[in-house]
This record gives structure tokens, C-alpha cells and sequence, in this order.
């Protein structure tokens, strides 16, 4: 019993960090309708950022935080100019082809420069244990500042003006133009959110895991899942939906084969798209009703 | 049959041909070992613009049909020592059935949800393998050589392989044609332009849709089977490398969706690219940054693909090369 | 018509000479990119400094002439789709004489049909699956010990010092892994340890807690598991944050490369079935002897040979033994030496198994057990079994 409750912690706690990286998937597809086919990669360079700031540069692991967010929030808008900003109003399937490819070019010029070889970063912090269990400080710490990243997206998104104009855009792009927001530059300013918050994800997995420069396609394809589950466009849907997967993992790990797991989170993701494609968000309104 | 009198169809055959001729004629291995590659992706490439250049619906996990047929195929000439003619069609004909099945599901789905269902599915089907016992779990089958002398010995056979194989490439240009210029090739079309004006015009577009998924599947189950016949051995990572997938529409991106020529020639263009790439010293490590800055300058800059810009040089061309 | 050209083409392909002026050429595909090519390159290395020195030598004796050395390599992307067409092009482009298998045992099996199919001899130095020699081929020859081999010293040594000991096996989903394990628990059951956990995850899996609480749920005080290099340090690293309290711990491949101390604490205690270490005592009959490879490969390439490295030396040692031996480059000729071959080397006893069935098998190989321990405040790597090469004692149980 006590087994299976502290595999379920542990589920939440990393679960809230798959939100975070979903979070950001889901900001750039509700206010743009672009599915981001370069978070995997993005993920994967805060990881290095994380390992050569920490290293190299001798910075307190946690202290790279601000760093890797404002340099991959840089990063993120030269690549909205770069990739998006010509494929905008086309079919979707042009942007999907336009991030797919930066992202070829991105792990492809990594695996250049690092080959496949395996990075670790040595954070530790002391956890608690309850009986033989032990939580890592680490896992703790790393949900710790996603609740407190997410906290502040909601307030920018919420409580001051830029973040009112990325919701004005998300709704109605035309009308915002309309009222004279810099459309453009307000989408710039989203996909370098949302590609910040991919980096930074990257950076709390380095604390708690190895990593390779392959190592973002696994947790980009769990970033879908935990999209889809939370209903496109909707960062705080995402972070629950992150919880919920963490937390299904937990369950089910003491009972079946690991190697089911997987199994069970594709099928779960195929069927909820059909019948719920609101996510879990959408079940939970409709309760509220 | 108008069909035969029109131009393009004698050049599908002249393709078809020209690959038969040209590694037979002083037996060219290594240029048969290259060949049968582009013939894959040309295969791959047409069936998949089926649904994505006709009816506009991008199929990432395309790469299912092929995995699954190839296993079929291999599982049951190794378990049950089916012959070869008789394994592929096997596993051509369940594989549609199973892809009219799911696609009855998941093509109630809209664009990207669509696209990213067909990952789900992919991804769903190979981890279910992985754990299929009769199928070799995660380890796969390995075939014996021994399964190669009913084609006559390991030489022979890579020929028949091969011939079956560009076989199966000129049905798939052939399938490619002839639904273009049907009717339901038109309804395809006018669900690729706008799925909810042509339900108004009357388009059955769910049993299209449907129909469309499970026929894109069949020829790439058997390339599959062939495939994996010839390499021996089948694994689900390599079945189900949702690279391959991908590659796939990046080819007939490549090469200008929608049009039948365009896929091949992408397809074709890619595979000589990505094979000099490969063996050369100076840019095999940088293989993946060019297909990707390629690509980049495909979708920013020339979204009708090769085809696109031939036909604005030469609008003539538009009538005899579909 | 077409059989007549195809039987004059293989004709003259029988027999073709050796390629121009006293050159041999040797085919490869290594991993220089994807998830094999650290492992990958490491063993191209071993095989390039074999070349260097046999072409600085002279070259290999056959009869009275001098044949150098040439490899042609080609990067396979750590993929399988890729290994055939390769391997083709080497056989039939480059014109190469023998070749050299890729690296890991699913690569290897696709290049072994390209083996048969035309002829070639080939030496794996980088597959360890048994399964592959099963199939029927004539060419095939592995030299390194084989996947159901690996963890049988560790087991003796553990039954030395916890006769009762309760296993997790937590394995990687892939052929090398499973088929370890798979051996292993054989081993265990015979030995009479008591099995607790027995539990394969896919091979993309990053993050081991929940597979960790299970271990721990099952009260187990041994593991033995792990995969390739990044599931195996994972493991590691997390198997000591979460304080699972593991007396032994094997863990596959990771733990042999120098990268693992940067797991610190972590790394201490852990036990590696190795393949060969610099530490180890074998007497060669030809070929340099340990210290010797030990030092040329430092100084070429101013780090520590792995395990991969030597087997990529080996190889290329046992063809070139076997050629001399058969005092030609004839492939019929070689594949008899080399089916009569039982060497003692730098790299420990060679022989193959010669019956159909399994004909290619390596049967006199052996592993050794290395194991991290603390000395002098660094993290050194012991060999700790068999006895015969021992540096240093097990430490048990784990610090």
C-alpha cells in the first residue's frame, strides 16, 4: 500500500514537469494553431544549457533558471521569425512541416557537435523518506518551480496588458489587428513563451535525469499526450492533464509490466482525442455545470 | 479505355521499365540495391498522397501499414511456411481491413488532431508488438536463409524481391492516376479543398475518407512485406520508425503534393540525395541539417513542391505530367 | 539469357583476385552517429590501431608476399535500414575481401544475410546475441563472448557472499538485454537465489522511480538489469536517490565506459560483466600482450581502451592469424583456419563453435567482472572475478 502511495507521489511530481512541457506546446497551438514540432529539440537545449551553464560556468544549478527562460525565450522568437511567421495563415500542415524541419536541422547539428553520448547533471538536494521509500529533493524541487512558473504565466497571461493582447490574439487574430495590437509581434512574443517554457521543462528533467541529444523526442511525444488530454490552448488543462498522466503512470506501474505503459498512454491518447477532444477540461467544466 | 491513350500512362510504364532495364543490363547490383530504396520511397510516397495531397489529411504514422505488413508477412512465412506471393497479399488485404476499421475511428477528427492521432496510433501498435509474444516480442523474427531457396538461392531471389518491388512501385503510380481521375478522386479533391462544403454538396465524405485511409494502406503493406523479406529480420523499431514516416511526406512534399509524378520525383531525388549524403565523408555527419534546411526552403519558399515549379516554367506540362 | 550473364558475373566474381597491388580491404559500417556510435567508435578505434601497426610492420604475411591493409567504413546511423545496402555497396564497390560486423547485435543480424548472401567472411567483434548462428551460415564468426554468458561470473562470485540472495532483474526491451537475462535468470534459479522481480522496460524509458518503488516493494536486495549506456546509468544514479538499499548491483554495458564516474557516490559498489579490462592477466600466444595493447592505445588516443575498443583490435588480430595460417586470402581457405582457430590473446581464449547449428558461436571467450570502488578518494575500476584476474576484492555489500 504504502508502495503504491508513494509511487503515486512521485507520478504527480513528475507529472507536474510532462505539464510544463505540454504547457508550452498547448500556448502556441491555441494562440497561433501551430503544433510546435521543435519542442522536442528546445527541451533538449535547456538540458545543455543547464549541464554547460552548471558546469562550464560554474552557476548554481538552480540559478541557470532565469538564464536558460530569457535566452530560450530569445531563441524561441528568432525562430518564430525565422519559421512560423511566413507559414502563418497556410494549412497547418505547412508550420508542422517548417518546425519539423528547424528540428531536423537542430538534432541533427547536435548530435554534430555532442554525438549521443550521455550528460548528467550532479544536482542532489536532500528529500524525505517515509518508510523504505525515498522522494528525491530534486523531484520535489523541480515541481516546486514549475507550480511557481505556471503561477506566473497566469498572472501574465491574466493580469497585465501584453497578456491580454496574447489572449486578444488567441481568440480573434483579425479583430485584434483590428484594435490595433502588432498581431505579429504579439505571436512572436508566444511561440518565445512557449518555447521558454519548453527549455526550462528541459532544464528541471536535467536536474532529476541523464540525458542525450535524442532524449526530446520521448518526452515531445509525451508533451502531445499531455496536450491532447488538456485540451488544445489551455496552459492550466495541461498542467493538470500533466499531474493525471504522471499520477496514471504511478498506478499502473506496480501492477503491469512496465513495457505496457506505453501501450496504454498511446491508446489512451488516440481515444480521448475521438471522444473527448476537449480534454480532460472539458469533462471537468461540463461537472461544473 | 481512354485511359491507355492518354500520354502519361505509357510514361508511368516507361518509369516502371527504365527501372527494370537499368541494373538487369550488366547486372548492376549495387545500382539494384540502390534502386529498390527509391522504388520504397516512391511506393511509400504515392500511397501516402493519397490522403495527404487529394484529401488533404497528413498521415504521420503512415509507416503502420508498412510495419504491420511486413510482419505479417515475415510471421507467416517463417511459422507457418506460407510462400512468399501468398504471405504478402496476406498481409496486404488484412492491413487494409484493419485500416478500415481504425479509420472509421480516428478520421472523425479534424487536421492536426488527425495528424497527431496517427502518431498515437503508430506509436499504440508498436508498443503492443513490442509486447506480442508470437511476433518475437521486442527481439522480432529473424528469418533463415533457408527461406530463400524456394526463389532460388539468396542471389536469385534479391532479383525476384526486386522485380516484385518495382512492381508494386508501378501499381502504386497506377493507383495513384487512375483515382485522380475518377470520381472519387474528385470527391477526394474537393474534401482536400474544403471538407464541409463538399458534405453539403453531397460527397459521402466519411465513407471516402474511410475508403481512401484503408487503400492508402495496402500497397505499403506489401512494400512492407517485401521489405522485411529481404532484410531477414524484422524488429518493431525498425518496423514502426516513425522517421521513415516522416520522411515520407517530407518526399512528397518534395516533390508536389497532389500531383502523381510529384511524389516520385521527390521520392526518388531524396533517396539519391540522402545515399550521397551517406557515403560522403565530408557531410555524412551533417545528413540531417540539410534535409531539414531543404525542407525549410520547400515549405517557405515553393510550397507546390518540384512539380510546382516545373509547371510555372513549362504550363504545358501540366497536361501530360500528372 | 539473364541466368547465363548471372552465372558468368558470379564467375568472375569467384574468382577475382585480390584486389590490385597487394592491398587487402576490409568492409565496415560503424555507428558514427545515433545512440550506438560511442560504443561504436571506440571499437573502430580498436580496429584502426590493429591496422596501423600491422601496415607498419610490413603488412600480412601470406606465403612470400606482403598484403597492407585498407578499410573502407561507412556510417550506418546506429539504424538497421541502412546496414544492407552498405554493406552491398562495400562488397561490391570497394571491392572489399573480408569484413567486419557492425556494432550491436540487431545491426549485426541484418549484415549477416548480406554475409551469406554473397560469400564473405565476416568477424563481429561488437554483437552479442547467440541467436544470429542459429540460422545456418558459413561465414559468420563472433569473437566476443556471447549475451548468455555475461552475468553467469557475477552470479558465482554473489553466491560467495549471499547465498540466498532475492533478484530484481529490471532490463532493457531489446535482444542484447533480453537474451542476458534471460541466461541469467536461468543461472540464478540454478544456483538457488530466489527471484523477485523480473521486469523489461522500453528501451526510451528515462525515468526509472516508479520501476525503483517496485524494487524496492519486492524486497529485493540484489539487482542485476539495466541495458544499453543511457538506462544504465539512469538506473544507477537513481537506484542511490532513492536509497532502494541494493546489497550487489550488475549493471549491463554503462558502467564499463570511464564516463560513468561522473555519477560520483553513485557509481561506487556497481559491478559491470566486462568483456575485458586493462587489469586483466591473459598470456598471448600472438599479438601483443595487454600491456602492450593497453599502452600503444593510450598513446594514440590518449584515453583508456574499453572493452569495445579491444574487441575491434581482436578482430582484426584473429583475420589476420587466420590468414597467415591459411597462407592465403582465398575465402574458403580462411573460413577453415578460422574454423580451426583456438587462440590465446590480449583478449582472452578465441574460439568458434564449428557444428551447423550454431557454427560461428564464440565458445572459449570469457567475461570478467569489474566493479567501481573507492581508492584513495577516486573512483577506480577493479577486476573483482574470476580469480585468475582478479585486482581486487569484491566489495560487498554495496557501500
Amino acid at each position: 500500500m504504502l508502495g503504491l502511495l508513494a509511487s503515486i507521489f512521485d507520478g504527480v511530481l513528475i507529472g507536474a514537469v510532462y505539464g510544463l512541457a505540454a504547457m508550452g506546446i498547448t500556448l502556441i497551438w491555441g494562440v497561433m494553431d501551430v503544433v510546435n514540432l521543435t519542442h522536442g529539440a528546445m527541451i533538449v537545449a535547456g538540458m545543455f544549457a543547464a549541464y554547460l551553464l552548471s558546469g562550464a560556468a560554474g552557476i548554481p544549478i538552480y540559478a541557470t533558471l532565469p538564464i536558460v527562460l530569457v535566452g530560450s525565450f530569445l531563441v524561441g522568437v528568432a525562430l518564430y521569425w525565422i519559421s512560423v511567421h511566413r507559414v502563418i495563415g497556410q494549412p497547418p500542415l505547412m508550420s508542422l512541416l517548417s518546425t519539423f524541419s528547424v528540428n531536423l536541422v537542430l538534432i541533427g547539428l547536435g548530435t554534430a557537435v555532442w554525438g549521443t553520448d550521455l550528460f548528467n547533471v550532479p544536482a542532489s538536494l536532500p528529500g524525505f523518506s517515509v518508510g523504505r521509500y525515498t522522494f528525491p529533493g530534486t523531484h520535489l524541487m523541480a515541481a516546486a518551480l514549475t507550480a511557481a512558473i505556471a503561477g506566473l504565466l497566469y498572472l501574465f497571461l491574466y493580469r497585465t496588458r501584453i497578456g491580454k493582447a496574447v489572449r486578444a490574439v488567441a481568440g480573434n487574430r483579425e479583430a485584434a489587428e483590428l484594435v490595433g495590437i502588432p498581431t505579429a509581434q504579439v505571436l512572436a512574443l508566444a511561440f518565445g513563451l512557449g518555447v521558454a517554457l519548453a527549455s526550462v521543462a528541459g532544464m528541471l528533467i536535467a536536474t532529476m535525469f541523464p540525458f542525450t541529444v535524442l532524449s526530446g523526442d520521448a518526452y515531445q511525444l509525451k508533451s502531445f499526450v499531455v496536450t491532447v488530454l488538456g485540451g488544445l490552448g489551455n496552459p492550466t488543462g495541461a498542467l493538470v492533464a500533466g499531474v493525471a498522466l504522471g499520477l496514471l503512470e504511478g498506478i499502473t506501474t506496480p501492477f503491469v509490466p512496465v513495457s505496457w505503459t506505453l501501450v496504454i498512454e498511446f491508446v489512451l491518447f488516440v481515444v480521448v482525442m475521438i471522444v473527448l477532444p476537449g480534454g480532460l477540461m472539458q469533462l471537468l467544466q461540463r461537472r461544473r455545470r | 479505355m481512354t485511359i491507355v491513350r492518354q500520354p502519361f500512362f505509357w510514361i508511368i510504364a516507361a518509369i516502371v521499365a527504365a527501372f527494370a532495364a537499368a541494373p538487369t543490363i550488366g547486372n548492376n547490383i549495387e545500382l539494384r540495391e540502390s534502386l529498390i530504396l527509391a522504388a520504397v520511397y516512391i511506393s511509400l510516397a504515392s500511397n501516402i498522397n493519397m490522403i495527404l495531397g487529394y484529401a488533404g489529411y497528413v498521415n504521420f504514422g503512415s509507416i503502420v501499414f508498412f510495419g504491420l505488413g511486413g510482419y505479417i508477412c515475415v510471421w507467416l512465412m517463417s511459422s507457418h511456411a506460407w510462400p512468399l506471393a501468398a504471405a504478402l497479399l496476406a498481409g496486404g488485404f488484412s492491413v487494409s481491413a484493419v485500416a478500415l476499421v481504425f479509420g472509421f475511428g480516428i478520421l472523425r477528427l479534424r487536421g492536426v488532431y488527425f495528424a497527431l492521432s496517427t502518431i498515437g496510433v503508430n506509436g499504440a501498435v508498436m508498443a503492443f508488438v513490442a509486447n506480442f509474444g508470437p511476433w518475437g516480442g521486442s527481439t522480432g523474427i529473424y528469418l533463415s536463409p533457408a527461406l530463400f531457396q524456394p526463389l532460388g538461392g539468396p542471389a536469385k531471389a534479391l532479383w525476384v524481391i526486386y522485380y516484385l518491388m518495382i512492381g508494386v512501385m508501378g501499381l502504386s503510380l497506377y493507383l495513384s492516376y487512375f483515382i485522380k481521375r475518377s470520381k472519387f478522386g474528385v470527391g477526394l479533391l474537393a474534401i482536400g479543398q474544403n471538407e464541409d462544403a463538399a458534405a453539403v454538396l453531397g460527397v459521402p465524405t466519411p465513407r471516402y475518407k474511410a475508403i481512401v485511409y484503408s487503400l492508402s494502406a495496402f500497397l505499403p503493406a506489401i512494400v512492407g512485406g517485401l521489405y522485411f523479406f529481404k532484410s531477414a529480420y524484422i524488429q518493431p523499431p525498425d518496423a514502426f520508425d516513425l522517421n521513415l514516416s516522416t520522411e515520407t511526406i517530407v518526399v512528397a512534399m518534395l516533390g508536389g503534393q497532389g500531383t502523381v509524378v510529384g511524389p516520385a520525383l521527390g521520392a526518388f531525388l531524396y533517396e539519391e540525395l540522402r545515399g550521397w549524403l551517406l557515403t560522403s565523408p565530408t557531410f555524412s555527419h551533417f545528413q540531417l541539417v540539410i534535409a531539414g534546411v531543404l525542407l525549410l526552403a520547400i515549405v517557405l519558399f515553393a510550397p507546390g513542391g518540384l512539380m510546382g515549379l516545373i509547371y510555372r516554367l513549362w504550363p504545358p506540362l501540366r497536361k501530360f505530367l500528372e | 539469357m539473364k541466368k547465363i550473364l548471372l552465372a558468368a558475373a558470379l564467375g568472375v566474381f569467384a574468382a577475382m583476385p585480390a584486389f590490385a597491388d597487394n592491398t587487402i580491404t576490409i568492409g565496415m559500417t560503424v555507428s558514427k552517429t545515433g545512440p550506438l556510435n560511442v560504443d561504436s567508435v571506440s571499437q573502430l578505434r580498436g580496429s584502426e590501431l590493429w591496422r596501423d601497426e600491422v601496415n607498419a610492420a610490413g603488412g600480412i604475411k601470406v606465403g612470400n608476399k606482403h598484403y597492407k591493409v585498407r578499410f573502407v567504413e561507412y556510417d550506418d546511423q546506429s539504424v538497421g535500414g541502412r546496414v544492407q545496402q552498405l554493406y552491398t555497396r562495400l562488397i561490391l564497390q570497394d571491392k572489399a575481401q573480408f569484413l567486419f560486423g557492425p556494432y550491436s547485435s540487431g545491426l549485426v543480424a541484418t549484415a549477416a544475410v548480406i554475409s551469406e548472401q554473397y560469400g564473405k567472411i565476416m568477424l563481429i567483434g561488437g554483437g552479442a546475441e547467440g541467436k544470429t548462428y542459429t540460422l545456418g551460415n558459413k561465414y559468420l564468426f563472433q569473437c566476443i563472448t556471447r549475451a548468455g554468458e555475461y552475468l553467469s561470473g557475477a552470479i558465482a562470485e554473489l553466491k560467495e557472499h549471499n547465498p540466498h540472495a532475492k533478484i530484481a532483474f529490471v532490463y532493457s526491451d531489446d535482444p542484447f538485454s533480453k537474451a542476458v537475462i534471460a541466461a541469467a535468470r536461468a543461472h540464478a534459479k540454478e544456483a538457488g537465489f530466489t527471484e523477485v522481480l523480473d521486469e523489461s522496460y522500453p528501451p526510451s524509458t528515462t525515468d526509472f522511480t516508479a520501476v525503483i518503488n517496485k524494487v524496492i516493494s519486492s524486497g529485493a536486495d540484489t539487482f542485476f538489469g539495466g541495458g544499453h549506456y543511457a538506462d544504465g546509468a539512469t538506473l544507477a544514479r537513481q537506484l542511490h536517490d532513492q536509497k532502494a538499499g541494493m546489497k550487489w548491483v550488475s549493471i549491463l554495458v554503462a558502467p564499463d565506459s570511464e564516463k560513468f564516474k561522473t555519477l560520483g557516490a553513485a557509481a561506487d559498489g556497481i559491478t559491470v560483466p566486462s568483456q575485458w579490462e586493462p587489469q586483466v592477466k591473459y598470456k598471448a600466444d600472438f599479438g601483443p600482450s595487454v600491456e602492450q595493447f593497453t599502452a600503444e592505445y593510450v598513446l594514440k588516443y590518449k584515453d583508456l581502451p574499453d572493452y569495445h575498443a579491444a574487441s575491434g583490435y581482436v578482430v582484426g588480430l584473429i583475420l589476420q592469424h587466420a590468414i597467415e595460417q591459411a597462407h592465403s586470402i582465398d575465402q574458403e581457405k580462411v573460413t577453415a583456419a578460422l574454423n580451426k582457430t583456438d587462440a590465446h590473446t590480449f583478449f582472452g581464449q578465441v574460439k568458434f563453435a564449428t557444428d551447423p547449428g550454431h557454427h560461428g558461436l564464440q565458445v572459449a571467450h570469457q567475461m570478467v567482472l569489474a566493479q567501481w570502488q573507492m581508492k584513495d578518494g577516486k573512483l577506480v575500476k577493479q577486476m573483482v572475478w574470476p580469480d585468475a584476474a582478479r585486482t581486487a576484492s569484491v566489495v560487498y555489500p554495496l557501500p
